[in-house]
């Protein structure tokens, strides 16, 4: 899933600072499941941004709302049963829905409540972790289905580089060198050669360098 | 001008249990002060971060939760969560530029304890020292 978190409060006040009527929107996907933007977390959102309005002796009326998911058109659309009721979004999807937003509705301002930070998976209740880059061409196959894009702070092909200490990585001790533990996998699966197989220099146009993606399906296209 | 607080106190069902009795004159009569506003429930594990910011926007000076031991909650985890939930407002009131100590978590023996009167005086005495809540219009 995409992994995000609530921007600083201060970050949030300054945007809607002008505002007199705000929706809070809630993701009902990703961010649900990570517990940053869900209903539950933009109704504390907007509690928060009340008081911090509030504090600063400024008046705001806010619209609590959800969406099924905000990064499909037809959800999107959902919007329109607040029109005219508020000044801006502050949307709580990840930067996708915000994106959707803005570009399907010119007319309408729409703010960022959360950083996206990445995809990931829930390693134990409160704690997630990267474990994918989206890069496009993936290589789980070749290195036990450990991602070093992702997880190797160099995002190394060939790994582990002189900075690998006792199965940790350089930049922190708590960081688990993961072609340390791409090569004990690989070994424990019995393909352990493949760490000798010397991986090409890669073509990172698919990792966004050659812009942004698109994925076309004609399979599934209506017009 | 003197300032009178408004308290908010979420208690667990367990350790408020005999706040109730005599229609809450015992408790009157062992110090708790009037600032407090006692609201029970099943569990402080029940008690949601909008639950706590709603207090705020009711009115509150200040907000604690009182919930069982640590190691002897009724439903296990409950006041761990609770505590947790207290500690997320903690850092979202420093995130508004408010006194963190607005908000504080106790966890006391089930029943009519001293501490639970305790709690309720220094609640009422850190409050009175930090003045009107700012969320006040």
């Amino acid at each position: 899933m995409i992994v995000a978190e609530r921007k600083p409060m201060a970050e949030i006040i300054e945007m809607v600072k002008d505002c007199s009527k705000v929706l809070v929107l809630a993701c009902r996907g990703c961010v649900t499941v990570c517990s940053a933007g869900g209903e539950r977390e933009a109704a504390a959102l907007a509690s928060l941004i009340r008081l911090g309005m509030k504090k600063q002796g400024k008046a705001i009326e806010i619209i609590e709302g959800s969406l099924v998911r905000q990064c499909d058109k037809e959800y999107i659309n959902a919007i329109d049963e607040w029109n005219g009721q508020y000044d801006a979004i502050v949307s709580t999807a990840c930067g996708v829905g915000v994106n959707f937003i803005a570009n399907l509705r010119q007319e309408t301002m729409v703010y960022p409540a959360l950083n996206t930070t990445f995809f990931g998976g829930s390693a134990e209740q409160g704690i997630w972790t990267e474990q994918c880059a989206g890069c496009g061409d993936c290589v789980l196959h070749l290195t036990g289905g450990l991602c070093p894009v992702a997880r190797c702070a160099k995002s190394l092909m060939n790994g582990p580089c002189g900075g690998s200490v006792c199965g940790k990585c350089e930049i922190n001790k708590d960081t688990e060198c993961i072609w340390q533990s791409i090569h004990d996998r690989l070994g424990s699966l019995g393909r352990g050669s493949q760490m000798e197989v010397i991986a090409p220099i890669r073509d990172w146009s698919t990792a966004g360098h050659g812009g942004p993606r698109k994925i076309v399906r004609n399979d599934l296209t209506i017009s | 001008m003197s300032f009178e607080p408004k308290i908010t106190l979420f208690s667990c069902h367990y350790t408020s249990q005999q706040s109730c009795a005599e229609k809450g004159k015992e408790l009157q009569q062992l110090g708790f002060p009037a600032s407090i506003t006692l609201v029970r429930v099943p569990c402080t594990g029940k008690v949601q971060v909008t639950t706590l910011l709603q207090a705020f926007e009711d009115g509150a000076d200040g907000v604690y939760v009182v919930g069982c031991p640590v190691d002897g909650c009724h439903n296990v985890k409950g006041s761990v969560r609770a505590a947790k939930r207290v500690a997320a407002v903690k850092k979202a009131l420093e995130e508004l530029d408010v006194e963190s100590g607005r908000i504080e978590m106790f966890h006391l023996p089930r029943g009519l304890h001293p501490e639970f009167v305790a709690a309720g005086m220094a609640m009422d005495k850190k409050i009175r020292a930090l003045g009107p809540s700012p969320f006040q219009s």
